[in-house]
């Protein structure tokens, strides 16, 4: 799956890195605990998460992330784009909540970071 | 060798993450594979991070070898009560402004343990806390 169809089944509004939207995601994981996702994540892993402050950004730096979903409508500030732009991770925004964003990912093939990578299919 | 020095201030939560980014960009500048750097990053972002929430102020060092990266990082603050306590996941002293910004989820040390080859940590009580951390830049097998 690529982060294009992410936005497209989430219906996601592109924050930042639009250029980057030909990425490749192989898993994902919804975490509002930077310290798990630092702990657990895998690389190329998309991120599902109600924080919208800048240690987010950060985290999905250090653990090489290829991008960002903020779910249930919640909007970052400005500084917090910036540095998005700043390290090439392209930021979404979608309405639905964390939980029903998960499933309808999960539910299209989109597997969790414990789980063996599959090709995926949309 | 290369040597980085970078100073940390407690509770600067706006720049934190900074001093780790400069070692992440230096790693990948010069070629080290991209899992290696993934797990130092790792590493000193969360030992960054335990400066910026525990401690007054605290000096990050990288020494990059050609083998190996070498971090230290060395705080003045609380020091830490119970090293053992302190390197179980779950158990953590944060306060819960820190944990509504993602973090103080006791899962900071035993982290940098996980994602080192080599790892040490010295405390002494109202002084401060030295991690030591040493990850060797052949890939993991």
């Amino acid at each position: 799956m690529k982060l294009i169809d992410v936005q497209k089944i989430l219906r996601a509004e592109v924050l930042c890195g639009g250029e980057y939207l030909t990425r490749d995601v192989e898993v994902a994981c919804g975490a509002d605990l930077m310290s798990d996702v630092l702990a657990f994540t895998k690389e190329k892993a998309l991120l599902l998460t109600g924080l919208t402050n800048i240690q987010v950004i950060r985290t999905a730096e250090m653990s090489d992330l290829v991008g960002i979903v903020f779910v249930r409508g919640k909007r970052p500030g400005p500084e917090v784009l910036q540095l998005a732009a700043a390290k090439g991770i392209p930021l979404l925004l979608s309405d639905y909540p964390m939980y029903e964003s998960c499933g309808i990912l999960y539910r299209v093939g989109l597997k969790g970071c414990s789980e063996k990578v599959t090709a995926c299919e949309v | 060798m290369i040597t980085l020095e970078m100073q940390l201030d407690g509770a600067s939560f706006e720049t934190a993450g900074e001093a780790s980014s400069r070692v992440k960009k230096v790693l990948q500048q010069i070629g080290v594979p991209g899992d290696v750097t993934r797990r130092v990053a790792i590493a000193a972002y969360e030992a960054e991070m335990n400066v910026i929430i525990h401690a007054r102020r605290g000096i990050m060092t990288a020494l990059i070898y050609p083998d190996r990266t070498e971090l230290t990082v060395a705080d003045e603050g609380p020091g830490i009560a119970d090293i053992s306590l302190a390197m179980q996941e779950g158990y953590s002293t944060a306060p819960d402004s820190v944990r509504e910004m993602g973090f103080g989820a006791g899962m900071g040390l035993p982290n940098m343990a996980r994602c080192s080859d080599e790892f040490d940590i010295e405390t002494v009580i109202g002084e401060g806390t030295k991690i030591r951390m040493t990850i060797y830049h052949e890939k993991r097998p």
